[in-house]
């Protein structure tokens, strides 16, 4: 059975042999940023909840949409 | 709202929705088949089958790798480009995707560190358990995306909430259980696990055309097969209740799928057929131009009964009294009073109208199923688009009917004869690799152009789900999606073959 450091080292061990396992973490590494920083601050910077903050503001949002796009 | 908007923000979806489904297939099925060698080498110790686990695992963890968070993007654009659909779905939709999230981030992190850094440091046992349960959470990720895609199809188990404008879950197994849901999630998973077959068999096929690894490919070769051969006929039949649903649940996207405009008892089904392209609604002309048909079948496989009527895209649009279908205008009416009783019940709490605030909620309850109709135009405008949805439709059955075939020969040409001598079969078992994903992205195609111009079925259409913003935006982020998902998929190709090309000795 596992216990804490034996987990420790099989990550610690892990990460150290791996050898394909480097390159797809930088793919994974480069991706997230681009998703999380790139796309989420820079093209879905403003999103409904970004631009209406109170449940108010975003049932009249939705509702006026509802209502007048017809 | 804007249609030019409304087409990018569709299109923007539907290019990140199928760059993504370009991943999950593969890993949905290949952890399985990765998981069924391992079983076999800890059942027997040879260490053959030890080797193809590693190697396979090793292209797993690259497709793997590649496609994780590529579904973050598509929230993304729920929060900018769908803000009307989120807001409506509520928690509905929320919830099935928050387990998702919470599920596969424990499952793999744990078990994923296992499976891969495991070897030789934890029990043969307790690392066979842990693969099992990646390939088992990846499926277990994929039910909940389903459920809420289901629910998009079939909405049940909610209540229209007007004081909130938003859908509140009220059962969850209903919800989980929806037979269309329930459908969906086995053909889906169904359709991942035939790609991840032609995917190990098509990788064999290029060792034995290589004459490299022959052991390992024929090994290889012999469990890809019988994997894919089994697991086609399962996607044959969830297939078959996928179009039972659609059938009593969707009838507008099966009259689509078949290019029937005109309804009729003991239907048949277009097998092979080009569509006639001056055919529309309203004039005379035959809709096919060839057409070869199966008597009987689609009322059969449709309804499960030979004489049964199906309605065609007409009895749809303009109702068809002797059968109990209504028409689409009756139900634009109807919608139309359901949304003008939104906005009285809202003027009427504002003015503490209680009594008028009432009468306007129970119009607005009896006429909630109608909804969405009231923010159509003309009746019209509940058919999908046809011909895509009829090729996509005959492109992925007529595939699959081919991958049916191919299993089973090269299941019998591995086990009985000298199979590397076969190699027209070996290149088609290889140049069916990418067939594989065609017929998943049509399927898709039929799932969801089929059901158009619905975002939720009845409920709300895509025009009224979309967000007013900047056409330019959207456009501009199109194309570094484009861009981005392009890049992925050439790292993952590139990747995968220099793997593929060292071979199973080489490293991870």
């Amino acid at each position: 059975m596992l216990n804490i450091s034996n987990i420790y080292n099989l990550y610690l061990d892990g990460f150290r042999n791996m050898q394909l396992g480097r390159t797809l973490w930088l793919i994974i590494v480069i991706k997230l940023a681009v998703i999380l920083i790139f796309l989420n601050y820079f093209i879905h910077d403003r999103s409904f909840k970004s631009e209406y903050t109170t449940q108010d503001q975003r049932v009249d949002f939705v509702y006026n949409n509802l209502i007048g796009e017809k | 709202m804007e249609e030019h908007l409304v087409d990018w923000s569709r299109a923007q979806f539907a290019l990140t929705a199928i760059y993504h489904f370009l991943f999950v297939p593969l890993t949905l099925g290949l952890g399985f088949i990765v998981a069924i060698m391992e079983t076999i080498y800890v059942k027997t110790g040879n260490l053959e089958y030890k080797k193809m686990t590693k190697f396979w695992m090793g292209l797993f963890a690259i497709n793997f790798a590649i496609g994780v968070a590529t579904g973050i993007i598509m929230e993304f654009e729920f929060g900018t480009n769908w803000a009307n659909y989120s807001w409506f779905v509520g928690d509905i939709f929320g919830a099935p995707l928050a387990v998702e999230g919470i599920l596969a981030f424990f499952m793999e992190s744990t078990f994923f560190a296992v499976m891969f850094f495991g070897w030789d440091k934890v029990e043969k046992g307790f690392h066979l358990l842990s693969t099992w349960l990646v390939a088992i959470g990846s499926n277990l990720s994929a039910l909940w995306i389903l459920v809420a895609n289901g629910w998009m199809q079939y909405p049940v188990g909610m209540a229209f909430n007007p004081d909130t404008v938003r859908n509140e879950m009220v059962n969850f197994w209903d919800v989980l259980f929806s037979p269309v849901a329930v459908s969906k999630f086995l053909h889906t998973i169904g359709s991942g696990y035939v790609i991840a077959s032609l995917f190990v068999i098509g990788i064999s096929a290029w060792y034995l055309l290589k004459g490299r690894e022959i052991l390992f490919a024929k090994r290889s070769m012999i469990i890809g097969a019988t994997f894919g051969f089994v697991t086609s006929l399962f996607l044959t039949l969830s297939g078959d209740e996928s179009a039972h649903q659609v059938a009593l649940k969707q009838p507008m996207k099966l009259a689509a799928m078949e290019g029937l405009y005109e309804g009729k008892t003991q239907a048949g089904i277009v097998a092979f057929g080009i569509l006639n392209p001056n055919k529309t609604l309203d004039n005379d002309e035959h809709p096919y131009l060839v057409e070869f048909e199966i008597p009987l079948a689609l009322s059969l496989l449709g309804y499960h009964n030979v004489d049964a009527f199906v309605p065609g895209i007409k009895d749809l649009v303009y109702g068809n009294e002797s059968q109990g279908i209504e028409s689409a205008q009756s139900k634009i009416d109807k919608g139309k009073i359901a949304v003008a009783a939104l906005e009285a019940y809202k003027e009427a709490k504002k003015a503490n109208d209680d009594a008028k605030a009432l009468e306007a909620k129970s119009t607005l309850m009896k006429n909630m199923h109608y909804f969405g109709y009231g923010h159509l135009d003309k009746p019209s405008d509940i058919v999908p688009p046809v011909a895509i949805t009829f090729y996509a439709f005959h492109m992925m059955v007529g595939l699959g009917g081919w991958f049916l075939l191919l299993f089973g020969v090269m299941l019998y040409l591995a086990t009985k004869k000298e199979i590397e001598n076969y190699r027209k079969w070996l290149y088609l078992s290889l140049y069916s690799i990418p067939l594989g994903y065609i017929a998943a992205e049509a399927g898709w195609i039929v799932a969801e152009v089929g059901r158009q111009p619905w975002a939720i079925q009845d409920l709300m259409p895509v025009g009224i789900a979309a967000t007013k913003i900047s056409t330019t935006n959207v456009q501009i982020s199109f194309w570094l999606f484009a861009f981005l998902f392009t890049v992925l998929l050439i790292a993952e190709i590139k990747i995968m073959t220099k793997q593929i090309k060292i071979g199973p000795n080489g490293g991870h």
